[in-house]
Order: structure tokens, then C-alpha cells, then sequence
């Protein structure tokens, strides 16, 4: 039943890190998505130096044209530098992928900490986090965006907000196995206090699988915001982000579908590779994993 | 076993009254005059008035609550700012589209996704695997409306099989309906399919290991029985719970979805109530999507007991 081993060591070093305890040797997988998010998010940053022109200049002369020597991907509607507008766009939709990650495993951590330990609070605060669930995360984004304007900050808050439920679970379920062992016995025996025990005896096991979510929550993240904008209710219009340029494209996506393609194709580059470091991470970051592949 | 299926329903209470809390503060809480917001920069002060009244935002905050939750329990989703007309009509005229498409993807995607997920897991390892892993990490990653604009662009534009955009209702026209649906349906599946193809290899995985899988085996069970009838019935239950969790990503995919193909269901409603700010319908249409999330996965809940018999609460 198990196949020929040869070819599969293969196909692994191509997809990754599958078997990666003995020697830790990463695949290409990984390496490849780490270069790749390593050249976009430098460019995000650099974009102010290195692209070739403004990315908010309009010229009408110069309304949708293909590629060519000036402008490598062309022209957009309003005549601007598609490639200047792509790169640019990234450095607000990694920001609000990354801003979201952050906060909502902060607040996420707090408030599974919390409710892991003390039962009392467990209860109301799980019924909330279940109710918080029950609801689309897009619909809950796009109402609190419509609701409190378009700027990037309510966007990451309408991002975030949805997220944090999960990240709850995900600590509370840490701190509920964790809370039973000798150690946090120990602690409480020698009255330590109760943030001491929160913070230096359970919050330490939540590290490795907050890791793992935050890429996952980074990554979905950067999609969400694609969405808002791609519905009108993302940040406002005039600010580019792999969202808005893919918005902006699609009145004239019959005529010229590479305005959706190529934020589309950055957007998913990057997307896929924070997912494959995620899973990576994960594969090494998860014992249980390990044995189980082993 | 009775008892655990009653605590279980009545467990749906707290989570839907919480839920309907949230909505209802979404907009009072809101910094800022709601009836401004909802009016937009351009109202006049009788529109203002107009909103006010119709949204009973005068009153003190309890009373409002009390007053609206006391319309929904007898059905009355409020009255659209806009259209001024009762917003339950606006979902039944426009929720059959949505529904449509929605049983056919997920039909769709379980038939394509377990299938997926038990060869994967079954041929662990080899080409089979990596091709469905690969798949499912790009489903993850690529937005469903550039997925819905590449099959428009390969499938209507460059092949010319199917209509660009649009809907017909399967009553009237079968044909017509299939042709627009299966765009919008695959677009919709990619995600979905991802999602459960994942989660079926992973739980077939752990099942696969396990003893009794070996001795039927060694049995000489065939082994189409030992994958599909041992196997996959013991890896039920996670699969299951993935399909039910997975519903809210699917409404979120059907919002963007029916924008993209041109489909008046009531995702397009929603988007467009939203970007009028026609805060009953909005307030209507999360009620209804979070109800659906809760009562489908109860259904679920409830459903382990038929696929585990191991399962007596």
C-alpha cells in the first residue's frame, strides 16, 4: 500500500517539510515562499524608490495601454503605472494583513487566557465568542465598514474583530490542558499570583500554535481586505491596494483583464506564501504532527 | 441520548439572542448620529426625522430592544429605508438564486472533495497527494471573485461555452439555468473544496493507521469497502464538522460570488444594502445568515449520532 519511497522523497523536497525531524532539512517549498514574501514585502516598503512612476499620477493620454517599455504591465483606466500602482498597493494590504494578525492574537490571547482559567468568566465569554462566530465574518466587516467609513483603520478593525473568536478557542483549548499540569499545580500551591501564573506558566505553551494561526490569520486577512474593496467597502479609493486596484479593474475587465490578474497574481503569491510557511511552522511547531508523519 | 439532543437545541438560545444583541448594538454603538450615517452627508433634516422614527431611534435604548425583538419573534424584519418595502418580501423574492446555487456547490464540492481527500490519504505520499495538497493551498489563496473573473475569461470569453454573466430560474428553463449556474458554482466550490479535501485526508490519515484497518486487510476485505465503508465512516465526524463550520465561508464566497456572475440572490442584496446603508436589511439579512450558521451546524451536531453509533450522549 505504501508507494515506492523514492519518488516520494522527492515530491517532498519540492513541497515541503513534510518529514522534517530527522536533520531538519526544510524543503524548497518554504524557501521558495520565503524568498518570495522576502522580495514583496521589500518592495512594499522600498516601493516609494523603486518604482518607475507615481502611482497616483493620472494621464489621459495614456488610458489603458498594453505593455510596453515605459510601462512594463501596462495602463490603467485612468492612465497610471499598472506595475508602480501593484507594487505600491502592497504595502497597505500587508499592513492590514499583518495589523490584524497582531491585534486580534493579542486580544485573543488575553481574552482565552482568561476564560481557560477561570470558569465563571469561561462561560459568558465562550457563549459570546460562539455568537461572534455565528456570524459571516465578511458580513460582520463590510457592516462595521459601511457602518464606521472607509479608512484603513476601521478596515483592520472590521478584519480583526471577526478573527479573534478563533484565536479564544485556540488559547482557551491550550490553557485548559495546560492549567492541569504539576508545574501550574505547583504554582498555585506556592501562591504565586494569578497574572504571574497566566502570563509566565500558561501563556509560554500558547506561543507555538499562536504562531501558526497568526500566519494563517495574516494571510486570510490580506483576502478579506481584497473582498471589502473589491464590494466598495474596503479602505477608501484613493489610497491603491491590491484590492482597490483589482476593483478599479473589474468596469473593464472585458476589455483589459490584466487589471484584475496582476494584483490578483501578487495578492495570491503572497497569500500562498505565508500559507505554506503557516504550514510549515505548524508541521514543525506541532509534536503530535510529527509523530503522526514519522 | 434525548436529553443531550434537548441541551443541545436549547443551547442555540443564548447563541442567537447574543447574536441578535450584536446586531441590533452594531448600529447604536456606533460613534456618531445613526440616522446621519444611514442618511449619508447629503440628507436633509426630514429625512433625518423620517429614519429616526423609522427605526424607533428616539426611544431610550431598551425600549427599542424590546420593541424590536418583539416585531422579529412575530416575523417582522422591519421595512427597507430605500424601497420602503417590508424586508421579508425583499428575501423571498430574492433568496431562491442563493439557494439554488448554494445545494449545488455543496453537493458539488463533497463530491469532489471527499473523493479527493481519500485518494490524498490513501496514496499518501505520492504524485496523488502533492496534487491534492497543492490544490488546497492554492484554493486557500487566490480571492473567489479572481477566480470567478479566470473561468469567465477561459470558459465565456476565450471558449465561448458558457453565458458570461447572469441567472435564470431552474423552473423556467433548466438548460439556461445549468449554464449560468456552473460557473458561479464551480467558483464557489474551489474554497469549499479545498477546505474539506484537507480536512478528509487529514482525518482518513489518522484512521488509515489505526488496527482494525490492517486486520480488514488482512482479512482480504476489498479495498474499496475497507477505504469507503471502514475507513471513511470512522473519519466522518471531522469532515462533517469542517462542511458545517465551512457554511459561513460559503455565505461569505456567495456575497462575492453573485456580484461577480450577476446573480439576484440575496448576497447582492446584501452588498447593496449595504453600500446604501439600509440598515434593516442588513440587520435582517446577518440575523438570518448567523441563524442559518447555528442551525446547520446543529443539524450536524445532532447528525454524529447516526455516522458514530459510538456517539450516545
Amino acid at each position: 500500500m505504501q508507494a515506492d519511497p523514492q519518488p516520494a522523497s522527492r515530491m517532498q523536497w519540492l513541497f515541503g517539510a513534510i518529514a522534517l525531524p530527522a536533520g531538519w532539512r526544510l524543503g524548497a517549498g518554504p524557501i521558495v515562499a520565503a524568498l518570495v514574501l522576502v522580495v514583496i514585502v521589500a518592495s512594499a516598503l522600498l516601493a516609494p524608490l523603486i518604482v518607475p512612476h507615481d502611482p497616483m499620477t493620472m494621464d489621459a493620454v495614456q488610458r489603458l495601454k498594453g505593455p510596453s517599455e515605459m510601462y512594463p504591465l501596462g495602463t490603467d483606466a485612468y492612465g497610471r503605472d499598472v506595475l508602480s500602482r501593484v507594487v505600491t498597493g502592497g504595502r497597505i494590504s500587508l499592513l492590514i494583513g499583518i495589523g490584524a494578525a497582531v491585534v486580534s492574537v493579542l486580544i485573543g490571547l488575553l481574552i482565552g487566557l482568561v476564560s481557560g482559567f477561570f470558569r465563571t468568566a469561561d462561560a459568558i465569554i465562550m457563549r459570546i465568542m460562539d455568537s461572534l462566530m455565528a456570524i459571516p465574518s465578511i458580513l460582520l466587516a463590510i457592516a462595521l465598514v459601511a457602518l464606521n467609513g472607509p479608512s484603513i483603520w476601521s478596515v483592520m478593525a472590521a478584519i480583526t474583530i471577526p478573527e479573534i473568536p478563533r484565536v479564544v478557542r485556540l488559547v482557551r483549548s491550550v490553557v485548559l490542558s495546560a492549567r492541569e499540569e504539576p508545574y501550574v499545580e505547583a504554582a498555585i500551591a506556592l501562591g504565586s499570583s494569578m497574572p504571574k501564573i497566566l502570563w509566565q506558566h500558561l501563556m509560554p505553551n500558547t506561543l507555538a500554535p499562536l504562531t501558526v494561526q497568526g500566519t494563517y490569520i495574516c494571510a486570510s486577512a490580506i483576502l478579506t481586505e481584497a473582498i471589502l474593496s473589491f464590494l466598495g467597502a474596503g479602505v477608501s479609493t484613493e489610497i491603491p491596494t491590491w484590492g482597490n486596484i483589482m476593483a478599479e479593474g473589474r468596469v473593464y475587465f472585458q476589455l483589459k483583464p490584466s487589471l484584475i490578474f496582476w494584483p490578483g497574481l501578487m495578492l495570491s503569491l503572497c497569500i500562498l506564501s505565508i500559507n505554506l510557511l503557516g504550514d510549515t511552522a505548524r508541521d514543525v511547531l506541532d509534536p503530535r504532527l510529527k509523530k503522526r508523519e514519522a | 441520548m434525548l436529553g443531550y439532543i434537548l441541551r443541545r437545541i436549547l443551547a442555540v438560545i443564548p447563541v442567537m439572542i447574543i447574536v441578535a444583541v450584536f446586531v441590533f448594538l452594531l448600529l447604536r454603538l456606533t460613534p456618531g448620529d445613526p440616522a446621519a450615517i444611514i442618511a449619508g452627508d447629503m440628507a436633509t433634516p426630514a429625512q433625518l426625522e423620517r429614519i429616526r422614527t423609522s427605526l424607533g431611534l428616539s426611544e431610550p435604548l431598551h425600549i427599542q430592544f424590546v420593541t424590536w425583538v418583539g416585531l422579529l419573534l412575530q416575523g417582522d424584519l422591519g421595512t427597507s429605508l430605500i424601497s420602503n418595502t417590508p424586508v421579508t418580501t425583499m428575501i423571498g423574492q430574492r433568496i431562491w438564486p442563493t439557494i439554488n446555487i448554494a445545494v449545488m456547490t455543496i453537493l458539488l464540492s463533497v463530491a469532489i472533495a471527499v473523493p479527493m481527500g481519500v485518494l490524498a490519504a490513501w496514496r499518501h505520499r505520492t504524485w496523488a497527494d502533492y496534487a491534492v495538497m497543492s490544490f488546497s493551498v492554492l484554493g486557500f489563496s487566490i480571492p473567489v471573485f479572481v477566480i470567478g473573473y479566470i473561468f469567465i475569461q477561459v470558459f465565456s470569453i476565450e471558449l465561448r461555452w458558457l453565458p458570461v454573466q447572469g441567472y435564470a430560474a431552474p423552473s423556467d428553463d433548466f438548460g439556461r439555468f445549468l449554464a449560468r449556474a456552473i460557473l458561479p458554482c464551480l467558483t464557489l466550490a474551489t474554497i469549499y473544496v479545498a477546505l474539506i479535501a484537507r480536512m478528509t485526508r487529514a482525518s482518513m490519515l489518522e484512521v488509515l493507521g489505526e488496527d482494525y484497518i490492517r486486520t480488514a486487510r488482512a482479512k482480504g476485505v476489498a479495498e474499496r469497502i475497507v477505504l469507503f465503508r471502514h475507513a471513511l465512516r470512522n473519519a466522518a465526524v471531522p469532515i462533517m464538522t469542517i462542511i458545517g463550520t465551512g457554511f459561513a465561508l460559503l455565505i461569505g464566497g456567495v456575497v462575492v460570488t453573485e456580484s461577480v456572475f450577476n446573480i439576484p440572490g440575496i448576497g447582492r442584496l446584501t452588498v447593496d444594502a449595504i453600500l446604501a446603508r439600509d440598515y434593516p436589511v442588513i440587520q435582517a439579512m446577518i440575523l438570518l445568515t448567523s441563524g442559518l450558521y447555528v442551525f446547520i451546524n446543529l443539524l450536524i451536531d445532532l447528525s454524529y449520532t447516526l455516522f458514530d453509533p459510538r456517539i450516545r450522549y
